[in-house]
């Protein structure tokens, strides 16, 4: 069987790798229009940030016998018919099952100057846009950042983390607000400022100026920003150019059922450029599960494998910012409480001078959104609880402070006094405080002498200082009379 | 520890060592209760037909009735119809004479023992990274002595209390400590920080720490260059490990990985060690390899004062598992396939190599196939309980119904004795003289202190005596005064009773190998402490700390294994939506054999238990103290509930000491992991229900 895999991002290094693991006889050309290897396009901001270097962000990368590499090679249209893919070198690759993963394109704001893109305007999106990104910040002291999305923070973040004074300029009236509601992104908002962020909210850019010694950004209030270079972070379009001309179903995206089958039998779509039961993902996470899927059908090894979408959950985290949101959190609670299922719960918690802020819905004991923000113990629960619809705890507290409240533990007792003669003082030996009191009576004093009669104290040797003040408290209590 | 002799009474009294600084918890200050215990086996037992009851019998009877059957199986089926089974508590004498006499006397390949339960996987790991398996490369006390110590599945504060003095000492110092586990146990309370991950997420969260490593520029880059192979690849694979994505799936903050990461990468002195909790999956090899790569790309093996190690989990853990109970392994930690181990240790025995048999099976599958048309059809048991110890129990309960013969050596009635056609009474700790390997790898003196019972013989007398049956097949067996079967002549060179004259075999036999005795005597180990292998020469040097300057691989170097996380081979679904997973509790040791017939311990722990979050009891109606089944798709066991918020909510515990009904063993699943064998004691899929 030959396949054969369009793009060699994310999505199709995985697919290949899915693939290749699952041996069997098979021909797997994999046909990457950028010029190096696969790469792992979460960590550009790292790279950005200037703390790891190229090669650190490679993907593992399917190799060795049934399996064809070629990179720099831009696959130009597909003939359906003969079952063929021409790339812009005039090769023809033949395949029996051709799976896309094309991704998507950064999207430029159709603002005056924008075309065609200055030097010093840089979108981000591909390690040849961090890389010309990292080219203009050289030297640069000062950055804008167009567009208050997750990935304009993130190139943000990174860009501040080099020293750069970096302004982000948002045209809604917070930050990242499809995931995130008024208040948390006002406390996101100040977060940044605290890392050398700055943000200008609210207000549209209007137009882009650059020459040789700068670029101005131009906003709708009057205002015009000076800088040394633009990131722009506006959205991304998935890359349907080629299953749209070879004539395959394409909405925003190309249209896929549950195995991202395209409208074609022998084609599948996966990853960004793929547009699942009308949704997009733009993500890593349902990228991979969709090659799974892909690969367990076309294996053979699950021929009724389907890929279930699952909620999704955004995740800024960087030096400083630690950001969870999922589900309708965003959204304001109805006003007679109910939509379906039983009533809706909201749980807040804000500490915004400590950037801290915490917003969660429930409905029927199970989490239905979450905004996270700042130092929020519980995270790795909520995102699980979420994730699964497992039901949320009796004490709701636990998912806010990380802990639960409940009924407390017995706690040790301040005095010996108040601890019951029942009461376990060496675990490892099974010793409790009446046996100790036994043993003083009997003669004992030392911490030895009683360790020696009871065994308190040498096991993992944890209570010592508990024998001592039990011995201590029966000398205060009972004076050792004389005889 | 140390006994006295009370007059009549063997009593246990403390002594300072440097590895458990006098500290003994319940377990060894009771171990002497067994001695004199009224369930003592002091003469053979034996079954006359099946389903008759185990009667009383002479040795000669016993022993006369094993050697028929043993050869009446091996006649018809071949010598691979009879197997052994051996047991992680033996001495290195009995697991060294053990694995001779398999091989050897029954001309069997297959023998494993209950160790493939327990070290395999770490053992694994550590021989494809470093070239060698000592669970710490470093001498114990290092432990005290770190900035950061993480802890990986292990809980020694109830399974390994001694080893909490020095973590006191650690934290004395201002160290952080950092526990990893499913469950808020002893250990973890008094940690600095507690990742509680989701059982059978462990390897996703080490591929995490090393992606967070290498984000922050935290590797040891000239470390990685100068000492190690194949980090490329490992590092292309972490880099899929985005704490994000492992947050999710596991359920530990990113906030927490990265905590972690900082703290293991930006001290001078670091140490991670596994334990069961992280290797007793169907992909165990694998996630300790996730910890050591870890541990290799921030440049801890072979540090001063930093390192990986492993925690072992059994008596002789480590010794037991070096010198030839397993299948595939010959003396001094040889492989059974290398054809110069071959050579040298058929040179030892005095035998052609082409009489010693190859690699046989790990432990699982060959009682899995026990009594099936292609497995053993006799089967010997020294030191081990499997009815309760092995996964999925009632399967392999099943499997040794099916035996034509079943010989247990123990000095108890254990549930696999009661299903024995002969049980043969053997000697008690202290009873005998030998050696033991610790996790560090040193070697140690067990004395005798008496003599064993009448009517009841050592493990190595058994063996001295069975191989000269089977050699001569005249009665050339004479008891004397308790020093047991009386072998033939060249049998009695061949498998001698004497434990020195073993060790000494030991010795020249282990010679080469990667755990080289051959400088380790008896008289050096009572003088020094313990000696650590490897020790090659008399006069020379032992190794207390490994890898300091080189790896015992090929070139030198440590290798790198790229590793990817994969589920649990059984997952949750809505008939079966929780995790189950076992684990040890203070008061009691292994199958229980021992520790539940002793009064205080019973009383301590008097029976099995589930443990579940209150969240979830509340959610299945259950109060504290309720009794509820667990049932997964291989059977159920029935304990009261504990309930606890120190467990995951969707997760429940249950200790593996107890038989019957609170048998942890009847729920767990027999997946094995592809490389070391051992089975996925952690977890799998059940329902809980109030029973």
């Amino acid at each position: 069987m030959r396949i054969v895999i369009v793009d060699y991002g994310m999505a199709g290094a995985r697919i290949a790798a899915e693939l290749h693991a699952r041996g069997g006889d098979r021909k797997i050309t994999v046909l990457g229009a950028e010029p190096h290897r696969a790469y792992n396009r979460i960590m550009l901001s790292t790279l950005l940030a200037g703390k790891i270097g190229e090669p650190d962000v490679e993907l593992t990368e399917a190799a060795g016998q049934g399996v064809d590499v070629r990179t720099g090679v831009a696959v130009t249209a597909i003939d359906r018919v003969a079952r063929e893919v021409c790339t812009a070198d005039g090769d023809r690759h033949g395949y029996d099952h051709l799976v896309l993963a094309t991704g998507s394109r950064a999207l430029v704001p159709p603002l005056p100057g924008l075309h065609p893109l200055p030097d010093r305007v840089i979108p981000f999106r591909t390690l040849d846009d961090c890389r010309r990104i990292l080219a203009a910040a050289r030297g640069a002291r000062r950055a804008l950042v167009l567009g208050g999305g997750l990935l304009g923070l993130e190139a943000a973040r990174g860009l501040a983390a080099r020293g750069l004074d970096v302004t982000v300029v948002h045209p809604t009236g917070w930050l990242m607000e499809r995931q995130l509601d008024p208040a948390a992104g006002a406390v996101l908002a100040d977060t940044l400022a605290g890392l050398g962020v700055r943000t200008a909210l609210a207000v549209p850019a209007t137009g882009v100026a650059a020459d040789a010694d700068g670029v101005r950004l131009d906003l709708a209030d009057g205002r015009s920003l000076h800088a040394d270079l633009l990131v722009l972070s506006c959205g991304v379009r998935p890359d349907t150019a080629l299953a749209g001309a070879a004539g395959l179903a394409v909405d925003r995206g190309v249209v896929v059922d549950d195995r991202l089958r395209t409208s074609d039998r022998r084609i599948s779509a996966i990853g960004d450029c793929a547009q699942h039961d009308g949704e997009l993902t733009g993500l890593v996470a349902p990228a991979w599960a969709q090659a799974r899927v892909v690969a367990q059908v076309l294996a053979g090894e699950d021929p009724l494998a389907r890929y279930r979408p699952r909620p999704v959950v955004t995740r800024l985290k960087a030096a400083g910012i630690d950001l969870a949101a999922m589900g309708d959190a965003t959204g304001a609670t109805p006003a007679d409480g109910t939509v379906h299922g039983g009533p809706a719960e909201e749980l807040t918690f804000a500490d915004p001078a400590r950037g801290t802020y915490a917003r969660l819905r429930i409905r029927d004991d199970r989490l239905t959104g979450a905004i996270l923000l700042g130092d929020n113990p519980a995270v790795g629960t909520v995102v699980q609880l979420f994730d699964r619809g497992a039901p949320v705890p009796a004490d709701r507290r636990s998912l806010l402070l990380g802990r639960a409240f409940g009924p407390a533990p017995a706690a040790p007792a301040a005095s010996p006094a108040l601890m019951p003669d029942a009461a376990t003082v060496c675990q490892c030996n099974d010793v409790r405080k009446g046996a100790l009191v036994a043993c003083w009576r009997a003669g004992a004093r030392t911490v030895e002498e009683l360790s020696a009669a009871t065994r308190a104290a040498t096991g993992c040797g944890g209570c010592r200082d508990a024998v001592a003040g039990i011995a201590d408290w029966l000398a205060g209590a009972e004076p050792v009379v004389s005889r | 520890m140390v006994l006295r002799e009370g007059g009549p009474r063997i009593e246990v009294a403390p002594r300072p060592f440097p590895t458990n600084r006098g500290g003994l918890c319940q377990k060894g200050w009771t171990a002497a209760d067994l001695l004199d215990h009224p369930d003592r086996l002091t003469s053979p037992l034996l079954r006359d037909r099946p389903g008759a009851p185990l009667r009383r019998a002479t040795w000669d009877e016993a022993l006369d009735r094993v050697v028929a059957a043993i050869r009446a199986v091996q006649d018809r089926h071949g010598p691979d119809a009879v197997a052994v089974f051996g047991g992680g508590g033996l001495t290195n004498e009995k697991a060294y004479a053990l694995g001779k006499f398999a091989r050897v006397a029954l001309r069997t390949r297959h023998i494993d023992y209950n160790g493939r339960w327990c070290m395999s996987s770490a053992a694994a790991a550590g021989l494809r990274a470093f070239g060698v398996d000592r669970g710490l490369p470093f001498p114990l006390a290092d432990l005290g002595r770190a900035d950061t110590l993480l802890l990986v599945g292990a809980n020694p504060a109830e399974t390994m209390p001694p080893l909490l003095r020095h973590l006191a000492d650690q934290r004395a110092r201002g160290g952080r400590l950092i526990v990893v586990d499913p469950r808020l146990t002893a250990t973890a309370r008094q940690a600095d920080r507690h990742l509680q991950p989701l059982p059978g997420t462990d390897l996703a969260v080490a591929n995490a720490l090393l992606h967070i490593a290498l984000t922050e520029g935290w590797l040891d880059r000239t470390y990685v260059a100068d000492r190690t192979s194949g980090f490329d690849e490992v590092r292309r694979t972490v880099a899929g490990y985005w704490p994000a994505e492992v947050e999710r799936l596991s359920g530990v903050p990113v906030a927490d990985l990265e905590a972690t990461a900082r703290a293991l990468a930006t001290v001078d002195r670091a140490i991670i060690l596994t334990a069961r909790g992280a290797e007793q999956h169907a992909k165990g090899v694998d996630t300790v390899t996730a910890f050591i790569n870890l541990a290799l790309a921030l440049g801890l093996p072979g540090r001063p004062g930093s390192g990986y190690g492993c925690l072992t989990g059994q008596g002789n853990g480590q010794g037991g598992r070096e010198h030839g109970q397993k299948a595939d392994q010959l003396p001094g930690y040889r492989r059974i396939d290398d054809p110069a181990a071959r050579e040298h240790v058929a040179r030892v025995w005095g035998i052609p190599v082409s009489d010693l048999p190859g690699p046989g099976v790990p432990a699982y599958a060959l009682l899995d196939s026990l009594g099936t048309a292609t497995g053993p059809r006799a089967l010997l048991v020294f030191g081990s309980n499997p009815v309760v110890s092995a996964p999925r129990a009632a399967r392999v309960e099943s499997r040794l119904r099916d035996l034509d013969l079943l010989v247990v050596a123990d000095f108890l009635r254990s549930e696999t004795a009661e299903l024995a056609d002969v049980v043969l009474p053997v000697a008690q700790w202290a009873e005998e003289d030998g050696t033991m390997t610790n996790l560090e790898g040193r070697v140690l003196r067990r004395r005798a202190l008496r003599e064993p019972p009448p009517g009841v013989h050592t493990d190595l007398e058994v063996l001295a005596a069975l191989a000269a049956r089977l050699a001569g097949g005249a009665p050339s067996y004479r008891r004397t005064h308790n020093r047991g079967p009386r072998p033939t002549p060249e049998a009695a060179e061949r498998f001698p009773a004497d434990p020195q004259v073993v060790f000494e075999e030991l010795r020249r036999a282990s010679a080469g190998g990667p755990a080289d005795y051959a400088g380790v005597t008896w008289e050096r180990v009572e003088r020094d402490e313990g000696v650590f292998w490897p020790c090659p020469d008399p006069e020379g040097p032992d190794t207390p700390r490994l890898f300091t300057e080189s790896f015992p691989t090929p070139d030198g170097r440590a290798r790198f294994h790229p590793v990817t996380h994969r589920p649990a081979a059984e997952e949750v679904c809505a008939d079966y939506p929780l995790h189950f997973t076992t684990g040890r509790v203070l008061a009691q040791y292994q199958s229980g054999t021992q520790t539940r017939r002793i009064d205080a311990l019973r009383r301590a722990a008097p029976e099995g238990f589930v443990e579940l979050h209150p969240d979830l009891a509340d959610r299945l109606g259950v109060a504290e103290g309720d009794a509820v089944r667990v049932v997964s798709r291989r059977g159920e066991l029935r304990a009261p509930a504990r309930l606890s918020p120190a467990i995951r909510p969707d997760t429940v515990f249950a200790p593996f000491h107890w038989p019957g009904a609170a048998r942890a063993n009847s729920v767990t699943n027999d997946a094995v992991d592809p490389v070391s064998g051992m089975p996925e004691f952690k977890i799998c899929a059940v329902r809980v229900e109030k029973a």
